[in-house]
């Protein structure tokens, strides 16, 4: 006696990639078949053990440095090898810094790529969120414990609110970097997944929110009081959105 | 050879998954210092490779190519292994040193050592489904393993990680590519 299904939909269903009626058909599967659940608790908890042991390994500060080393030998300075003096050399490095720069001014002043490099920061910190032991800082579900914590540690202070009666329950907070600025982040639970909310002050004025999705994660992003707000998960866009109208209170 | 935008956007955008890069060719290669090298060779290759990238998922372009740099090693390093066969026999190839024993005490040790004994097929999908959170079609372009079949082949991994995990000596005799 042996569910077929253990061996296929189940890891669809357990990794959240079946479409909503797979994952509906597999749910009415599991309440009669008890393989099947024992199957996914298995996996549970070897996905548990997996994150609990820390097996992500980071890319090593001097492997980095080497990377980073050798993508500068590569760049395209035959001038180098050329034996010019060091006038035209300064000149070149001149040259070559406002090229950069201008480029690099160029790209963050075009609205859409600056979304893109933030929207991929954002969901990087939001990965390095799921790492394990990275989730959060101050484990709390209590607003009043939550909010205080961040006093000291940011030159803002984060609204904080608890959304456990509409499904959300907070699970605490930590501090984050985003585009090399000190953020809050408040992390809350929704079934298996995790939200990630960015908070950080803005000069800019009330901003319509803007979402968009980026390698399977939603997020959503807009400001408000001097404040802007990020909203980041693998969860489907319409619970994001419930989150984004509980946080701006509507 | 890049301009300066591509370079500032390979800056932006392939440099940050550096992460991945390398904890992909450690579990691939089992080695940390086979991964340093196997993953300064792939950034290399994504570097001169980059002016080809045109959009898409950039974790998923430069993992396949870290992916596919570390085949190519363990391939090469296959070949000198077969030609030193003598060594394979003197050692015994699960003889349980004292090390082994030690590392296998905690779980983080026993873990370790249960996915360094999946094949590499098996532990790329489990590194890049497990740890690096790809979604299945990622898992298909980084793999070339078609996308229907991504869902099976996590399956068979992850079942033989289990066994693996539960009776740490049958593991080597699954060993498979």
């Amino acid at each position: 006696m042996s569910c077929d299904r253990a061996d296929t939909v189940l890891h669809g269903y357990f990794d959240n990639e079946l479409d909503p009626v797979g994952a509906t058909e597999f749910e009415r599967h599991l309440e009669r078949c008890s393989e099947c659940v024992d199957a996914l608790d298995a996996l549970n908890s070897l996905h548990l053990s997996m994150n609990l042991a820390q097996l992500y390994e980071k890319a090593p500060a001097p492997f980095r440095k080497k990377v980073l080393a050798s993508l500068g030998a590569s760049r395209p300075l035959a001038i180098f090898q050329a034996g010019i003096t060091w006038r035209w050399l300064a000149a070149t490095a001149a040259i070559l810094i406002c090229v950069y720069l201008g480029a690099q001014l160029v790209s963050y002043h075009r609205a859409g790529t600056y979304q893109t490099v933030l929207a991929a920061e954002i969901i990087d910190a939001h990965l390095r969120s799921l790492q394990p032991g990275h989730l959060v800082d101050v484990v709390s579900t209590d607003q009043h414990t939550v909010k205080p914590w961040f006093n000291g540690k940011l030159d803002f202070s984060p609204p904080v609110q608890d959304f456990a009666d509409q499904g959300f329950p907070l699970q605490g907070g930590r501090i984050d970097v985003i585009h090399g600025h000190s953020v809050a982040a408040l992390v809350y639970g929704r079934g298996k997944h995790f939200v990630n909310v960015f908070i950080w002050p803005t000069d800019e004025k009330d901003v319509a929110p803007r979402s968009g999705s980026q390698q399977g994660y939603q997020w959503i992003e807009w400001g408000k009081a001097g404040m802007e707000f990020c909203v980041v998960s693998d969860a489907a866009p319409s619970t994001l959105e419930q989150l984004h109208n509980l946080l701006t209170g509507n | 050879m890049l301009d300066s935008q591509d370079q500032v956007r390979f800056e932006l955008l392939v440099l940050p998954h550096l992460d991945a890069a390398f904890n992909l060719a450690r579990w691939l290669l089992r080695s940390r210092a086979d991964a340093e090298d196997a993953g300064q060779e792939a950034m290399l290759r994504a570097y001169r490779f980059f002016h080809g990238f045109r959009g898409g998922d950039v974790r998923a372009w430069l993992l396949q190519i870290v992916r596919n740099t570390c085949f190519t090693w363990m391939e090469k390093n296959r070949r000198v292994k077969d030609m030193i066969e003598f060594d394979e026999e003197l050692h015994g190839p699960s003889d349980p040193n004292p090390e082994v024993l030690a590392i296998a005490a905690d779980s983080r040790g026993q873990l370790t050592h249960a996915l360094e004994s999946l094949p590499p097929r098996y532990r790329e999908v489990i590194v890049l489904r497990d740890l690096e959170g790809c979604s299945y079609k990622d898992i298909a372009t980084i793999t070339s393993i078609p996308i229907g079949t991504v869902m099976s082949t996590l399956s068979r991994a992850r079942r033989q990680l289990q066994l693996a995990l539960r009776d740490p000596a049958r593991e080597e005799a699954d060993h498979e590519l």
